[in-house]
């Protein structure tokens, strides 16, 4: 009798619900948690804006009949005495790479359970990337106001160099700020104890993918823009 | 043999759906991470010892995309997924190659273009039809 019933379909909701009921069907593609799933899907589609950001800077690097102005040196720093070329972008890489493994850490922690070391890690993290915004606005003043660098122009060469690097560092440094603002939320909760209650610390690995995403942005960024 | 294969078996059971997951000793991460400044460090001395050409451009691209891949297989645990969900997320962007093909050869179209209406800009729009050919050089 039972049986019967249950292998009957139940009638399909209509309207907004209708919708939600049918996402959240029975249909699962990808056996893992949705967060999880669902940022994976943002990444993808983050991955083609940054893309858009990159190309459209190749495409300009290309197009100019002006020179482009020497990334090393303009983003060299004199540190003692010595000019050491892009000494400041090479601290913000291994700074970004560091909070990377910070977080991987935190995310491991986190399935064992470790309230305490999860969230002190994740705080690492968010500091490791608040000092790397700080240098990115230590960076921005020096070009602005040191240099005269602006998006429509800059003393030193093609006038797309400015408008270049604003966008695609800038749309990057709001990412590590969102980020920095995510994982500190999470980390409270961390330590509040609110994912041993709901039972599963998988949020933590879903801010983590956020936030190794942005290093990776940042690999491709220190490739191209830097060093190319 | 069948040693091998069960202790595969058992480093892979827990990404096998149990969204509880993967339990990594945290050695890994470290080794990675070590691994990515090591690589950073290489990228930062391309550009310090000042390598030029193809020599450059290869040793950035090759730094860069073997960082990328670890991170995206270790540190996200990509390594660890189910083909579908591999193929998902990985597939899609190499659409962007097409575009940066596109853009490319769009570039150098432009970057020509560019050479020949400059130097026809310096004479009055009067002769504009006078197409002064480009020297290079100027």
């Amino acid at each position: 009798m039972s049986h019967e019933s249950s292998a009957a379909l139940p009638a399909a909701p209509e309207g907004l619900k209708g919708v939600t009921a049918d996402w959240s069907a029975d249909k699962q593609a990808f056996p893992v948690p949705w967060g999880k799933a669902m940022m994976w899907i943002f990444l993808l589609s983050d991955t083609f804006i940054f893309s858009c950001f990159l190309i459209s800077y190749m495409n300009v690097r290309i197009s100019t009949t002006e020179m482009w102005p020497n990334p090393s040196i303009v983003f060299g720093l004199n540190v003692f005495g010595r000019d050491i070329p892009l000494f400041l972008i090479a601290l913000m890489t291994m700074i970004l790479i560091t909070s990377s493994g910070t977080m991987a850490m935190a995310v491991n922690y986190g399935y064992r359970r470790a309230r305490g070391k999860t969230a002190a890690l994740m705080f690492a993290t968010a500091a490791l990337g608040v000092s790397f915004v700080s240098m990115q606005a230590f960076e921005w003043t020096k070009l602005i106001v040191g240099e005269g660098v602006r998006p429509w122009g800059n003393p030193m060469g093609a006038p797309q160099f400015g408008s270049s690097f604003f966008m695609i560092t800038g749309f990057h440094g709001l990412h590590v700020s969102c980020g920095v603002i995510y994982l500190c939320v999470v980390a409270k909760r961390v330590l509040s104890g609110f994912y041993d209650r709901k039972g599963t610390y998988e949020t933590v690995e879903v801010a983590g993918l956020y936030w190794h995403f942005v290093d990776l942005v940042w690999v491709f960024i220190f490739a191209f823009f830097y060093l190319w | 043999m069948a040693h091998g294969h069960s202790a595969e078996a058992a480093a892979h059971a827990p990404a096998g759906g149990h969204g509880e997951g993967v339990q990594h000793p945290i050695k890994i991460y470290l080794w990675i991470w070590i691994l990515l400044f090591v690589l950073s460090t290489f990228s930062y001395l391309v550009d310090y010892f000042q390598l030029q050409g193809m020599l450059r451009w290869s040793l950035i691209i090759i730094f860069m995309l073997l960082k990328a891949g670890f991170i995206v297989a270790i540190f996200m645990h990509m390594a660890w997924e189910r083909l579908a969900l591999k193929l998902a997320i990985l597939l899609p962007p190499l659409a962007l190659l097409v575009l940066v093909g596109l853009m490319s050869i769009e570039g150098d179209y432009t970057f020509v273009t560019r050479l020949k209406s400059f130097v026809q800009q310096v004479h009055t729009p009067g002769e504009h039809h006078k197409v002064p050919e480009y020297t290079p050089g100027h």
